[in-house]
């Protein structure tokens, strides 16, 4: 059977292709937004942590974009197999993308309020967490445009090295607040800032999971691994602290 | 349960369902042409099957097979095996009375006999059974509301069926098929001729008839096969491509060719 790769409509080549641009758009916007707020963190700079913060609508404004050629792809196309995968996947990763760069936001507006207290030593610790965060996003974004599940399937796998950094600078921060009860307020801050970049790693977990699907047609189903174990996280008032 | 998980998740439930007619190693010759090689293939009883594929794949052959009309033309050769609940009938020596009783068929274009609405339907009672008026009165309303036809039809039975739109008289012919009482219904694109909403009617219908009947329906609308059928089979240049439950075969088919056809990329 003469078969091709394109569709025999072409202009249903050209929306395809249309939504895959934006959201290759929107994630190169979101991990410009991570490398601003880290950057702004290190500076110190309330003015441009600001733009950032303003940065973040034009991802928002993308996702809107997606959803409507996504509607309308569902309404005039009715796409069938892959292509019907390809669509349910753009508006999920899309959904992904937009809460990636409203955690990039959040910890840029976090800086702000961190910049009214004296520089604690754990937030140096915050650009390590955000340079893994940035890698399982930008590796996800390939997987992504290059419809490739074994590499999905890695960022999928390597989040666990992300919470694993996340649980240990949260250790830290408990003693830090221990030890002195001034540093609960920066602490605290610099602890919101390290969830959401473990939040960005879940979302490009999901990321990993629906090109997983995309390209397979069958579901990611094994249980993944968890290296976020702050939720049961204590620690011993009595034991010093280890630097 | 990821979204992936869910996505990939059955729609309906598959339940088990008897196999009602089973083609094995079938091979169909018009005047030499090799129209059907090796179709082997399992109807559920009760489900809706449907089967597509281009122009000239075959499709509309293989339902034919199905009720041996093939037989009518000559020169016309089927080889293999179409059991109907176990039976072969394409063995000459099955009753086609027997067949004919047992498949009904309705076509692309409605055709209704150039007489009374009753009539159309009363017609083919008659060449088979002996019925009282009461009777046959009960058997016509039946058959009329088993087709939605009987609110729109019953205060005009007298009336001429040709006055009928085009939706109601291929809803007329689904009552003329099923007033015999059949265990199988073919459709050869039975709403090609018809606008959406007169197309809707007819694939709500299918819904319903699909608790009393065996139906196969050969359509050129994928997205006809993929809201009606449970079963779809696809065709190309007389061989069953794949076959297999509706939803696995819209969502993510197995064979490369079926994907290039519903995704629009056969070229």
């Amino acid at each position: 059977m003469p078969t091709s790769n394109e569709h025999i409509l072409r202009s249903y080549d050209d929306e395809l292709s249309r939504l895959k641009g934006e959201l290759a758009r929107m994630g190169q916007i979101a991990v410009a937004q991570i490398e601003g707020a880290m950057d702004v963190l290190e500076r110190r700079d309330s003015r441009a942590a600001e733009r950032v913060i303003l940065n973040d609508e034009a991802i928002d404004q993308l996702e809107a974009s997606v959803s409507h050629d996504v509607l309308l792809l569902l309404a005039r196309r009715q796409p069938m197999a892959r292509d019907l995968r390809e669509v349910m996947a753009a508006l999920r990763i899309a959904a992904d993308i937009e809460r990636i760069g409203d955690y990039a936001a959040n910890v840029a507006k976090r800086t702000i309020a961190l910049n009214l207290s004296a520089p604690i030593p754990p937030a140096a610790n915050l650009p390590t967490l955000a340079e893994t965060a940035i890698d399982l996003v930008r590796d996800v974004l390939i997987a992504y445009r290059e419809s490739d599940p074994d590499l999905a399937r890695l960022v999928w796998e390597r989040d666990v090295e992300l919470d694993a950094l996340y649980t240990s600078l949260f250790r830290e921060l408990l003693t830090y607040m221990m030890e002195d009860s001034r540093n609960i307020t920066p602490a605290t801050h610099v602890l919101f800032m390290a969830k959401n970049i473990e939040r960005i790693g879940d979302h490009a977990t999901n990321i990993a999971e629906n090109v997983w699907f995309l390209a397979t047609g069958t579901p990611l189903e094994e249980p993944r691994k968890k290296g976020d174990l702050t939720a049961t996280g204590a620690v011993d008032p009595e034991r010093p602290r280890k630097d | 349960m990821t979204d992936a998980a869910v996505l990939s998740q059955p729609l309906a439930p598959a339940t088990v369902s008897a196999t009602k007619i089973v083609a094995r190693g079938l091979d169909f010759f018009y005047q030499g042409y090799h129209a059907l090689k090796n179709v082997n293939m399992d109807v559920p009883e009760r489900r809706v099957t449907a089967i597509i594929g281009p122009s000239g794949c075959g499709k509309s052959t293989l339902l034919r097979i199905f009720n041996r009309i093939y037989a009518i033309y000559p020169k016309l050769e089927a080889r293999g095996e179409v059991l109907l609940d176990g039976e072969n009938i394409l063995d000459a020596r099955y009753p086609l009375n027997r067949l004919r009783s047992k498949v009904g068929m309705v076509f692309q274009k409605p055709v209704p006999f150039p007489m009374s609405i009753f009539e159309n339907i009363a017609y083919g009672i008659r060449h088979h059974e002996r019925l009282s008026k009461s009777e046959m009165d009960m058997r016509v309303e039946l058959a009329l509301r088993q087709a939605a036809l009987w609110d729109e039809a019953k205060d005009k039975l007298k009336q001429s069926a040709l006055g009928l739109s085009g939706g109601q008289q291929q809803r007329l012919c689904i009552a003329r098929a099923i007033a015999l009482k059949p265990e199988v219904l073919l459709l050869d694109e039975p709403t090609s001729s018809l606008d959406p909403i007169a197309t809707g009617r007819i694939e709500q219908l299918i819904e319903e008839l699909k608790r009393d009947f065996t139906i196969v329906i050969v359509t050129h609308n994928m997205q006809q096969a993929a809201r009606v059928s449970d079963k779809t089979a696809f065709m190309y240049m007389g061989e069953l491509i794949e076959f297999g439950d509706t939803e696995k075969i819209f969502t993510k088919p197995d064979k490369k060719q079926t994907e290039d056809y519903i995704t629009g990329r056969f070229g």
